[in-house]
């Protein structure tokens, strides 16, 4: 009887051995391939390595100072907020509208839900492309030219110092919406109909269904998607390198996210130490905001 | 019981399994690091014979790639005793490659480089001014165009190029004839070619471009022809002659600025970004004239559909200026001893006629040596001719970073032409963020 229960217990620790075994992989993985970089990166801020140079001179904070009367940042750090600010909502309530009608369909439900869902599948350098040449001036761009058939003055979308980000914030929301309205629909059948034919039983309505039931029970699905969603937006790049001429976030650094000031910066221009400053900031920008957001959802609970 | 005699064996083996696997894991974290350094060696290493190798480094570009590969196959064959080892990295991947390099002694001893990154090279020490006894300060003077001085450091060249680039301006034949001019009359001054770019541009009733009369992409080669072209024959100059000083925020930049914006806003002969940008915009036929360099040849030769000629760019004012860049080869630091004088050996065979002849016609870059450039049969070629006559009066601007330089200018225009800022205060914002660019660097 000891003897089997010895043996059993040893064979669970082989078992969960040959398990840590197969995390340590990933584990090495990632240290070598994020963790050093990111503290390499904390420690490079503190320099004025140029990429080229021999020497990594330590400048202490100068960096950081720099930041503060740097109008670029600050231009760049408010364009990442407007991302975030605008974008997400729009693409939770779309994703959300989406995702109710889809779940009350019969019939297509596969189908609207592949068309709604391939634009977040498709390469964003693809997508940016294609709808930089729908924006352009009327020979060649299809809204001007509707525009035009229809009468209406040509607008100057992405040439334009105030369009110019909500242009690239359409094209963002529209490839974003299919991943919120699948993790949506999921949430709603992920709900009994118990609840609804408890809800009918006491009269509710469609409205009341929807604000009594279905949208708190989907509080934690929300509540992932604005995490997620927020790092994602917090993070855009490739759009905006895409859609902007030559990468640069014109016009006049309008549509200019913090991450394309930092790519520039660090590959561009090659000034890693001040690059790798404001990677720290929007570090601890990401770090605080995720926090914030998970101690709310705990406190709710 | 069978069972856990063999399964206690087993789990003796495991054990030694398990401390293998960790080992192997750790080997290949710690290989990751050893390929990061970019372990390689140089020595030379003939087996017995006394054959010296060098590395020579250069970005990839098929064309270049190639030829370079048959020209150490001659020069091979010219000197056995020397064995040369061509690598080349992706362009966007070069400077990283070399910085990772270059620093622990492992990188070429040629290298590849464009003329605007020189400073920062010199300035960390990675290369050595060539030796005077094969290239002397007199012998690259006479020789050479005099625009190779953007390679010249205090008193020493540290970097030669086998080609130059400049610009020349570009005229679609067909669009002439249609427009009413004549096919074959490229314009010869600014305002000539204002005139007719007015003739070859088409707009819808509400004024929409449908097809604009010539290039104003400062974010092409515009930015070029306006800081070394346009401002020049309006009478000033970019920088002091010392390049530490930006000399525009005065008349004649304002002037030269109110002219460039004015082709938009008052000639209205076109605008930036029409069909995206002025390559896409000449070779779909929908732009009268464009300026560019002689590597786009290849590009618009391989549309068919497309009939075009060059022109040396239109002068002003009794004017004529160009703008030049090229990429130098240097030699690393750290080479010494048979690799030095190896790499000497190579680097004038590099700049050689034979190589300059080879260059300009399976690459379409232009001879960097005047003499030969200057041939009847280079100098009045169609193609080929205007870009090398633009040659002997062009300027190879010594850029800190042409991406900020370039953008300065960018954002100068959109300030006036989208916010209607004077002219003079969006020169003066441009001249005042260059020049702190200029001081960053000169007063590091």
């Amino acid at each position: 009887m000891i003897r089997q229960k010895t043996a059993s217990h040893s064979l669970e620790l082989t078992k969960r051995r040959w398990a840590y075994t197969f995390l340590v992989v990933p584990i090495l993985f990632y240290v070598v391939i994020r963790f050093y970089p990111t503290f390499y990166a904390f420690f490079l801020s503190t320099t004025d390595w140029d990429i080229v140079s021999k020497n990594k001179d330590f400048i202490g904070l100068e960096n950081y100072r720099n930041l503060f009367s740097d109008a670029l940042f600050w231009k760049t750090l408010g364009n990442t907020g407007k991302y975030v600010a605008y974008g997400l909502p729009v693409s939770l309530f779309l994703g959300f509208v989406i995702a109710y009608n889809i779940d009350r369909i019969r019939l297509g439900e596969g189908f609207f839900k592949a068309v709604y869902f391939i634009p977040y599948i498709t390469s964003m350098v693809a997508v940016a492309w294609v709808w930089r040449w729908l924006y352009q001036p009327a020979p060649i761009g299809v809204f001007n030219k509707i525009l035009m058939e229809l009468e209406l003055p040509q607008q100057k979308f992405l040439f334009s110092q105030t369009q110019a980000i909500f242009s690239i914030l359409a094209t963002t929301i529209w490839a974003d919406i299919g991943f919120q309205m699948i993790i949506f629909l999921a949430g709603i059948k992920g709900i009994s109909t118990q609840y609804y034919e408890a809800a009918e039983i006491d009269g509710a309505g469609n409205w009341d269904q929807l604000r009594y039931v279905t949208l708190p029970l989907l509080k934690p699905t929300i509540v992932f998607l604005i995490v997620t969603g927020t790092i994602r937006y917090l993070r855009i790049f490739t759009q905006v390198l895409n859609m902007s001429y030559q990468g640069e976030g014109g016009p006049l650094n309008s549509t200019k996210p913090l991450v394309l000031y930092i790519y520039d910066t660090a590959f561009r221009s090659f000034d890693m130490g001040y690059a790798s400053a404001m990677t720290v900031v929007l570090f601890l920008i990401i770090l605080t905001i995720t926090l914030i957001q998970l101690r709310v959802m705990k406190s709710e609970e | 019981m069978g069972f856990h005699d063999t399964f206690f064996k087993e789990e003796h083996m495991k054990k030694k399994g398990f401390a293998t696997i960790v080992l192997l894991v750790l080997l290949m974290a710690g290989n990751a690091f050893l390929f990061a350094g970019g372990q390689q060696d140089v020595k030379s290493t003939a087996g017995g014979g006394e054959v010296t190798e060098i590395v020579y480094w250069q970005y990839y570009y098929e064309t270049k790639k190639d030829l370079v590969d048959t020209l150490i196959g001659m020069f091979e064959a010219e000197n056995p005793d020397i064995k040369v080892v061509h690598q080349t990295f992706p362009y966007e991947q070069y400077n990283t490659k070399v910085a990772s390099s270059v620093p622990s002694g492992t990188g070429p001893n040629v290298i590849n480089l464009f003329y605007g990154w020189l400073p920062t090279y010199i300035d960390s020490g990675y290369l050595q001014p060539l030796p005077q006894q094969t290239f002397s300060n007199e012998r690259i003077e006479s020789e050479f165009f005099p625009l190779v001085s953007a390679a010249k450091f205090e008193g020493s060249y540290y970097a030669l190029p086998t080609a130059v680039r400049s610009l020349a301006l570009f005229w679609n034949k067909d669009l002439f004839k249609e427009a009413g001019l004549d096919p074959e009359q490229p314009p010869r001054t600014v305002a000539e070619m204002i005139g007719f770019a007015k003739k070859l541009t088409k707009t819808d009733r509400t004024g929409n471009y449908l097809q604009v009369g010539m290039t104003l992409e400062l974010r092409a080669q515009m930015h070029q022809w306006l800081r070394e072209v346009l401002l020049r024959q309006m009478g000033g100059a970019p920088y002091s002659d010392d390049n530490r000083t930006v000399t525009y925020a005065n008349k004649a930049g304002y002037d030269a600025f109110r002219f460039f914006t004015n082709l938009h806003l008052v000639e209205k002969i076109g605008m930036p970004n029409f069909m995206t940008d002025d390559v896409t915009a000449f070779k779909s036929g929908t732009m009268g004239m464009t300026v560019d360099g002689s590597f786009r040849l290849g590009t618009l030769d391989a549309v068919s559909t497309l009939n075009y000629g060059v022109a040396e760019l239109p002068e002003m004012n009794g004017v004529k200026s160009n703008f030049a860049s090229f990429w130098a080869n240097g030699i690393t630091s750290y080479t010494t001893g048979k690799q030095l004088e190896a790499s000497v050996k190579f680097l004038e065979f590099l700049t050689s006629d034979t190589a300059m002849a080879m260059w300009l016609k399976q690459v379409g870059e232009l001879p960097a040596k005047k003499d030969l450039a200057m041939k009847d049969e280079y100098r009045n070629d169609p193609k080929y001719g205007p870009f090398i006559r633009g040659l002997e009066y062009a300027v190879a601007t010594k850029f800190i970073d042409e991406n900020v330089q370039r953008k300065v200018w960018i954002d100068a225009w959109d300030e006036v032409v989208l916010n209607g800022v004077s002219v003079e205060a969006a020169v003066n914002q441009a001249a005042k963020t260059e020049q702190q660019l200029l001081d960053n660097y000169y007063n590091k």
